[in-house]
Parts: structure tokens; sequence; C-alpha cells
């Protein structure tokens, strides 16, 4: 395990409660394996019957990288991209409840999708994608704009907000699909699922991997802002621009994920809160879980999505949305608060 | 040395401050004190370089707050207001760490990590320093912020009402900390404090502020009388002795 991992109060050996340290020391590792043991599930599992056994048989193995891999590859990413994308906006905002599809980031992007499918329909996919970034960015600025001005800013208002611009946005992006005789196609979107991902459908995803890796650089920066912004400015934080930055790289991973794959629900909001709980609110050191544990959770729906009514399939939206709102109450009802005097 | 000269700040039209002019000196513990709505926050944010002024300039030790880069302020001078609603759940042992970022930039070595050691162990945090700071009560989460404002390690530090959400104990050893601060680490220490005896036992200096002006400025002995402190707050006051120490009395 990482030696930042281990808790500073073991590393100077200060009268601290002990937490049990193997069970820690164990728990990154454990999540890995079981991650590692979804990903195998979701490459074996199908209506084409793949095997250990007849994997390299050649329609196997095409089967196998035509369909399997890019699906389970798109799962890898769109999961990472959700839930970072959550924890990144939840810092910025200082709010436990906002998330992509909380906040219209996502009903933005489709807004850019069905621009571009009425404006510029055989639109290449590259530029489909930056003109729902664009969107996704410039709704997300709005949303901190007007949040800033809300002087009320409880736990619970921020989101609300986020949700009414959202609710806005997707009635004028619906009025206009109706319009445009194109509700069909966003229909498609807004359940978002992996079932049409193939070779030469996911590949763009791989952004994602480069977003994730701009948070990481980006995270101690995140964490100071999560201070607020006096505390930030402070220590001498640039506030503004790690708001922008961190607002951009939310934009490019909702952008991308919603041309790709489509709308993905409460992974940004769930996985983090999670984590958060656990582990505090250092987005360092949480980014590695946080990543990990929305892969198994993504598989885990996904999978369940293939399999409850197969040969069809369930969108990996539908499935998250059930598991992920039963989820969160769950978590709600069981935080706890431990003060001492 | 702190100066601000002509400084204002308007909202709209309202002006809540200035102009005001006026040194801090180098060293000790200077209290801004006054009646609610007299500036003193907005004057302390502003000297922090956290809140833009409508008008007049600030300098802390020659650099004009305005135009010096944050980053190099914050190695500087450190500002602490009145807690925000929101506690992000870090360990308090985090949150000083962060207080080591204008240095550190995130990236903790050896030196980062004797200054936190040494700013938890001055506000007596060490059984806490594990804990989130969620876990806390009141007292203690505004200790845990002191002591990242002091691993900060800046020659002036800025705290807005230190005292609120400390009972009685609380309140005398967070002075007696700030006090020890200002006379073994040599730090200039700039306090708004609500309880004028406080301000009184334990301030080198007093800075009196009424309707957004400077009304009166001096040694706590100057500013202890009770013509003074009549006027300033608007109440009338006597003051008295205890112990060699003037204390006012303005309960009844």
């Amino acid at each position: 395990m990482n030696p930042t991992l281990t808790s500073p109060a073991a590393r100077t050996g200060a009268a601290v409660p002990a937490r049990p340290v193997l069970r820690r020391r164990l728990a990154l590792p454990a999540l890995v394996l079981v991650v590692v043991a979804l990903l195998v599930a979701s490459l074996m599992v199908g209506g084409y019957d793949i095997t250990f056994a007849n994997l390299f048989t050649a329609d196997a193995w095409n089967m196998f990288l035509i369909s399997r891999v890019p699906r389970t590859l798109a799962l890898v990413f769109a999961g990472v991209a959700m839930s970072v994308s959550g924890v990144i906006m939840q810092v910025l905002t200082q709010n436990r409840f906002v998330e992509p599809t909380t906040i219209g980031t996502s009903q933005w992007a489709g807004f850019g999708i069905l621009v571009m499918l009425i404006a510029v329909p055989g639109a290449s996919m590259m530029l489909r994608m930056s003109v729902a970034t664009l969107f996704a960015f410039v709704g997300t600025l709005a949303f901190m704009a007007i949040v800033r001005r809300v002087s009320l800013q409880s736990s619970i208002v921020v989101p609300l907000i986020g949700i009414m611009l959202g609710a806005v946005v997707s009635a004028v992006t619906v009025y206009l699909a109706a319009t445009f005789d194109l509700l069909q196609a966003m229909d498609t979107w807004r359940s978002g699922g992996f079932s049409s991902i193939v070779r030469g459908a996911y590949e763009p995803l791989w952004i994602v991997a480069g977003t994730t890796v701009a948070t990481f650089f980006l995270a101690d920066r995140l964490t100071v802002a999560g201070l607020g912004r006096d505390l930030a400015t402070n220590v001498g934080l640039r506030y503004e621009r790690v708001v922008l930055l961190g607002t951009l790289v939310v934009a490019v991973a909702t952008g991308v994920t919603s041309v790709v794959v489509g709308f993905l629900p409460f992974l940004g909001l769930i996985v983090p809160n999670m984590v958060s709980m656990v582990r505090g609110d250092d987005v360092r050191k949480n980014l590695p879980w946080v990543a990990l544990v929305s892969v198994a959770l993504i598989l885990v729906c996904d999978l369940i999505g293939r399999v409850v009514i197969a040969p069809l399939e369930l969108p990996v939206s539908v499935v998250l949305g059930t598991v992920g709102s039963v989820g969160f109450i769950a978590l709600v009802l069981r935080q706890r608060r431990h003060v001492t005097y | 040395m702190i100066e601000f000269a002509d400084v204002t700040k308007d909202y709209l039209d309202q002006r809540v401050l200035g102009p005001v002019s006026g040194t801090i000196a180098e060293g000790g513990i200077t209290s801004l004190v006054g009646p609610n709505g007299a500036g003193k926050s907005t004057l302390l944010t502003i000297m922090g370089r956290l809140l833009q002024p409508t008008s007049g300039d600030v300098s802390v030790a020659g650099l004009d707050v305005r135009s010096t880069r944050s980053d190099v302020l914050a190695k500087k001078l450190s500002i602490l207001r009145q807690e925000n609603h929101f506690t992000a759940r870090l360990t308090v042992r985090d949150l000083v760490g962060f207080g080591r970022f204008p240095y550190s930039k995130g990236r903790l070595g050896p030196e980062d990590h004797v200054r936190i050691d040494e700013a938890i162990a001055f506000l007596n945090l060490e059984e806490f320093q594990g804990r989130f700071l969620d876990e806390l009560s009141g007292g203690q989460k505004q200790r845990a912020y002191v002591a990242m404002v002091l691993a900060q390690d800046t020659d002036y530090v800025l705290l807005d009402e230190p005292l609120n959400n400390l009972d009685m104990k609380h309140s005398v050893l967070m002075m007696r900390q700030l006090r020890r601060a200002a006379d073994e680490l040599g730090k200039t220490i700039v306090l708004i404090i609500h309880d004028i005896n406080f301000a009184a036992a334990y301030s080198d200096r007093i800075v009196a502020l009424r309707d957004g002006r400077i009304a009166a400025a001096g040694t706590v002995e100057e500013i202890m009388q009770d013509d003074v402190l009549s006027t300033i707050f608007d109440t009338p006051c006597t003051v008295h002795h205890v112990g060699g120490h003037p204390t006012a009395v303005y309960h009844r």
C-alpha cells in the first residue's frame, strides 16, 4: 500500500485511537481483487457464449475483441468519469449532493448533442463531443454563478437550484427534439446504456483517462478549494482558476461520456459520498478509492442489467437509478456524527 | 508593519468603512474592538486581501496586498475568518498540513511535518490530530483552524473573532496561546475581539472602530478610560483596576 495512505498518526506515533491497521492495509488490495473479478465477469457474460475454454477459438476471440472488451472498458471509463466529476463538483460547491446529473451538466451536454443532431446531422463524433463539452462547460459555469449569488447556500438549496436548471434545460431539449422529430434519438441518449458499445464506438472514452490524470494533478488544489474561498486564498491558492479548471475537467468528462454512453445518474453522488464517509475529503488520497468503487458499482449494475431479463437488456442507467437511490438513502440514514467535548 | 491609507468600502451606495488610515506596529497583539457594524471585519478582511477595498491602499511588510501575488503574500500573512458553515471531512492533522500549502503545494516534506507538529502541540491538539473535523466540538474546530494558520508560519496573523464558540476556559487558553505566539514566536497578531476585557487583558494596543471610522487607537491604558469606552460603545462604562488590570464594567 502506498505509504501516503497510512494514517498520519501512525507515522508520527502519536496517541490516537488505533484503527484496525491490518484491515485498512488490506482494504485497497481487496477492492482491487473485487474489481478484477467483476471485470472478468463482465468480459464473460453476454449473449454470445464465451468461456475460458473456447476463448481462443477465432469466433469467440473476435467477439471478445469487438464487443466484450470495448464494453467493459467503456464501463470502466464512464464510471470513473462520472464519479470523479462528482468529487470535483462536491468539493468546488462545498456541497455533498451535487454531481453532473443534479446540477445540469449532463442535461446541458444532452442539449448540445441535440443541437448538433439538428444543425449538423452528419457531424463526426469528435465534433459532437466538443459541442457537448462546450455546452456542459457553459451550463456548469452558469450554475456556479447562480449558486454564488444565492445568499442561502444550504445543503439542500444548492442541488435544488441545479435540479431546476437541469429540468429547464431538459424541457427545452425535449421540446426541440419533438419539434424536429428527434425524440427517439434523445430517448436512446436519456437511457444511458452500453449495449451498443462495440469496437469503433468507445475509443473517445480514452479522453476520460486524460481527465482523470488531470484530476490527480489538481487533487491537492481541489482539496484546498474545498475549504472555501477565504481559506484557500489565505494559503495562496488562485481560487478562481482552480474552479475554472475543475469545471473544465467535469465538462470534458461529462461531455464525452454523454456522447458515447448517455445519461448516467447517481454514480457521481453515491460513490464520492461513500468514500468520504469512510475516508474523509482529502481528494488525492480518495481518488483511487473513488475510481475503484465506481468501477465496481457500474460493473455490478451493468451485469444485473444484462442478466435479469436475458437475452434482453436493461440499460445500466435504470439499474443505477434503482440501486443508487436505495443505496443513497441507506447511506444518509446511516450517517453518524461523533461529537465529543 | 501593516499600513492602510484612505481605505473605504462601499456596498452599492452604502459606505460600511472609512475612509480610515493608520498603521499596525510590528510585533505584539493589536485588537480591533467596537460595536456591531463598526467595520472591524471589513477592515480585517481587506488587510488580509480577502476583500477588495473600494478605494485606498493596504501594505503588509511593504507588500501591496492588491498587487502582490497571493501565494507570495501567503508566506507573509495569514487570515482566518469566522468559521464557515461547511466543514470539510479532513483530519485535524490534514487541515493543519494545508497551512503548509504556500511552501509545499500539497507535497509535505520533513520540514513541513516539523511545523505541523509544532502547531498542533502549540494548541494542545495532539490527542485530536487523527480525528475528522466534523467530529469535533466548535471550540476544538476553532483551535484546529488557528493551528492551521500558525503552521503557515507567517509574520502576520489576522484572526476574526478567534474566541467565537469558545467557553471561558478555552477563551483564556486561546488568548494565552496567542500571547505566547506573539512573545515567543515574534508574530504580529491582529484580532477582532468582542469582549473589551479580553482585549485589555492580552493586547498591546487597541484600535477602536465606530461607524466605519477609527474612533480611538492607542495602548490598553489609553483606551481603557471611562469616557473613551462610553463613547465607542455608546454605553456607560466605568473602568476599574482589578488585580492591576483595567477592567470595564458596563453590565448595568
